[in-house]
């Protein structure tokens, strides 16, 4: 794919954005080992082409609905990095207040519209947002990130039918990071690509990209984004990566041969897309910029999250119906 | 007040919040061009078309997942589950992503939207077709859940949940589609979270639901004239929100409590009334709190048996002339 089209700005800012996640997942990763973040957590550490190359290519009304591993796509639609972090360390501050968690971030007015935690739930769910999009006329489009593993889940094929039938403005875009949790995905799925070889079952085109260039990501995005929104129903794309921790902070990733992650290493979206800006004569300095910007946003974030207090125990019995609270009866 | 049948009703609501709200779609397995496999939607797709009344594909994850999506961004659609059994395929939309998701979001998310679906028995479909599973809506919280027992108020209420903020879903009994009555003319909208007393009495309170509310009155009958036993019936209509203001007071006034219910006994909804009652008006009873339940067993096909499994109206009549002579 020719890539020469796309201009400076949106290659800074496709930079830019990569590093906060980078930058932010690793810090999520050590506020875990300081046991300031509890639960569970499943980074996007060497995914991160894939949640900027969307979040730049979106209109700021389009809608992204994606994973418990979502913490990349919900910053990559500007949701307070704080607030993000806030989430994790179940503080006040988080986006949900402290009763979502990591699986969970949401922020509806930048257009994050939840992570969903059960596999599969989402595909059917972004449909239904499509079809709110198409009923009203409104040129939006709803993107639908999920992990290789979530194809061969029944609601996979339900949402991929009915967009189709329906021609809806949805984008299901699958991170094949080779690994479903714990187990190889080739080991558990009937084709080579989970996602993209099932496309034609549904009428669609199989469509396999680079999901560790963000430029690539970025131009798929644009060109079948652009097409749902003039009305040319859905698509799927699987974008290829690698995940370069564990599925989870409580796996160690044992199961992976030797010298996979080496491989994948020397493929890293981050350096990799550093080096092409500096071949297309970025200067060192502008590089060094973004990279200082990104890590005092991260420091400085991770500094109000940790001074955010507690969540109110007020909020227990709260938000559960739309008049703000809990009652169940009179 | 004109005559509908109960399915009419549910057709006159639908269109009614269809005709004044443009949010409102409906969708749902061979509900347009069908008219329903009960024939409860007759007439709505010739009279708001094939973008608002939608047919789908056997994908009960898709239909309620997409009215999930389109409830989030501004729609308020309205989708049926053909039978209430199957709501079980499509559960992990109910239950984790429909009910949950206003909390776990802090209230960012809003979901106003309504799930019909044909439930309980006495149409011989066997156990997979014929449950009643109000019970399991009821478990979970953030779900609003009404059984309407008339066809005013199955219009009524199938109006109410349409306007109510919150995800509402309306168990229809599928024997009464068929049963006749007056249903008031021009708008008529009811109230979730209402209980309402269909016949007072002084020795005993029946608290029943949807189908259960036509035994329930009918026994009382019975038991007035051949036992002397005078009942009131409350028909409980909505189990969330509960009123338990009025089950309360009618208890009290009586000093005795019978639940009828379809489900299975075993959590059935009658336990959390039992224990409201235990708890809030143990004083005022003057006997044992009874459960008519069906029997803790998937429901059987055969005429004779699904008849003698659901509580009938001999079955109510004989378990309270037991307890209260």
């Amino acid at each position: 794919m020719s890539t020469n089209s796309i201009g400076r700005e949106t290659r800074l800012e496709l930079y830019r954005l990569q590093l906060e996640l980078r930058y932010c997942e690793k810090r999520a990763y050590d506020l875990f080992l300081q046991n300031l973040v509890k639960g569970t957590s499943h980074l996007s550490l060497g995914q991160e082409a894939i949640a900027a190359g969307f979040g730049v290519a979106m209109r700021p009304d389009d809608w992204t609905f994606c994973t418990y591993r979502g913490h990349a796509h919900t910053l990559a639609r500007g949701a307070s990095m704080t607030g993000v972090l806030g989430e994790l360390m179940g503080r006040e501050c988080g986006l949900l207040g402290g009763k979502g968690g990591s699986m969970h971030l949401t922020d509806v007015a930048k257009g994050a519209m939840g992570s969903y935690a059960i596999i599969g739930a989402h595909l059917p769910v972004a449909a239904g947002a499509a079809w709110s999009a198409q009923y009203r006329g409104t040129e939006q489009v709803a993107v639908c990130f999920f992990g290789d593993g979530t194809a061969n889940i029944g609601a996979f094929h339900e949402a991929l039918n009915f967009a189709v039938v329906w021609k809806l403005p949805v984008i299901f875009v699958c991170e094949n990071n080779l690994y479903m949790e714990y187990t190889p995905i080739g080991s558990v799925t009937a084709v080579e690509h989970p996602a993209a070889d099932r496309a034609s079952a549904y009428g669609l085109e199989k469509v396999v990209v680079d999901g560790n260039d963000a430029d690539e990501v970025y131009l798929t995005a644009v060109k079948y984004m652009n097409r749902a929104r003039k009305g040319g129903g859905p698509a799927l794309i699987e974008a290829m990566t690698y995940r370069h921790s564990g599925h989870s902070r409580a796996d160690p990733a044992k199961y992976r041969p030797e010298g996979e992650l080496e491989q994948w290493l020397q493929r890293d979206p981050v350096n990799r897309y550093r080096g092409r800006l500096a071949q297309l004569g970025v200067a060192e300095a502008t590089l060094k910029d973004l990279e200082s910007d990104a890590l005092r946003k991260v420091d400085e974030a991770t500094a109000a999250a940790r001074a955010s207090s507690p969540p109110s125990l007020d909020g227990i019995e709260k938000n559960v119906w739309a008049d703000g609270g809990a009652a169940w009866r009179n | 007040m004109a005559e509908l049948t109960y399915r009419d009703a549910v057709a006159a609501g639908i269109a009614q919040e269809m005709a004044r709200d443009e949010r409102v779609v409906f969708l749902g397995e061979d509900v347009a061009a069908a008219g329903g496999v009960f024939k409860a939607t007759v007439g709505l797709l010739e009279k708001f078309g094939p973008r608002r009344v939608r047919d789908c594909p056997i994908s009960e994850q898709a239909i309620i997942g997409a009215a999930m999506g389109a409830a989030m961004t501004g729609l308020r659609p309205i989708a049926e589950i053909m039978f209430s059994d199957f709501l079980a395929v499509c559960w992990d939309m109910v239950a984790n992503e429909i009910a949950k998701t206003r909390y776990m979001t802090n209230g960012q998310i809003a979901l106003p939207l309504v799930i019909r679906t044909a439930n309980g028995a006495g149409s011989r479909f066997g156990a997979q077709h014929s449950q009643a599973v109000e019970n399991w809506a009821m478990a979970v919280p953030g779900l609003k859940v009404v059984a309407p027992a008339t066809p005013a108020d199955v219009k009524g209420l199938i109006a109410a949940a349409v306007r109510d903020p919150d995800p509402v879903i309306v168990f229809e009994q599928k024997s009464l589609y068929s049963m006749k009555g007056e249903v008031p003319d021009g708008e008529h909208v009811d109230q979730l979270g209402r209980a309402k007393v269909r016949r007072q009495g002084k020795d005993c309170t029946v608290v029943a639901l949807a189908l259960m509310v036509h035994r329930a009155l009918e026994a009382a009958e019975v038991l007035e004239k051949e036992h002397g036993i005078s009942c009131t019936v409350v028909d409980v209509r909505s189990l969330v929100p509960l009123d338990t203001q009025t089950i309360l007071s009618e208890v009290s006034k009586t000093g005795r409590l019978v639940t009828v219910e379809e489900n299975p006994r075993l959590c059935g909804w009658g336990a959390e009334i039992a224990s409201i009652v235990a708890d809030e008006c143990f004083w005022d009873l003057d006997g044992p709190i009874m459960r008519i339940a069906t029997p803790h067993v998937p429901l059987p096909s055969a005429d004779q048996l699904e008849d003698n499994t659901i509580p009938s109206v001999e079955r109510i009549v004989r378990e309270i002339r037991e307890r209260i002579d």
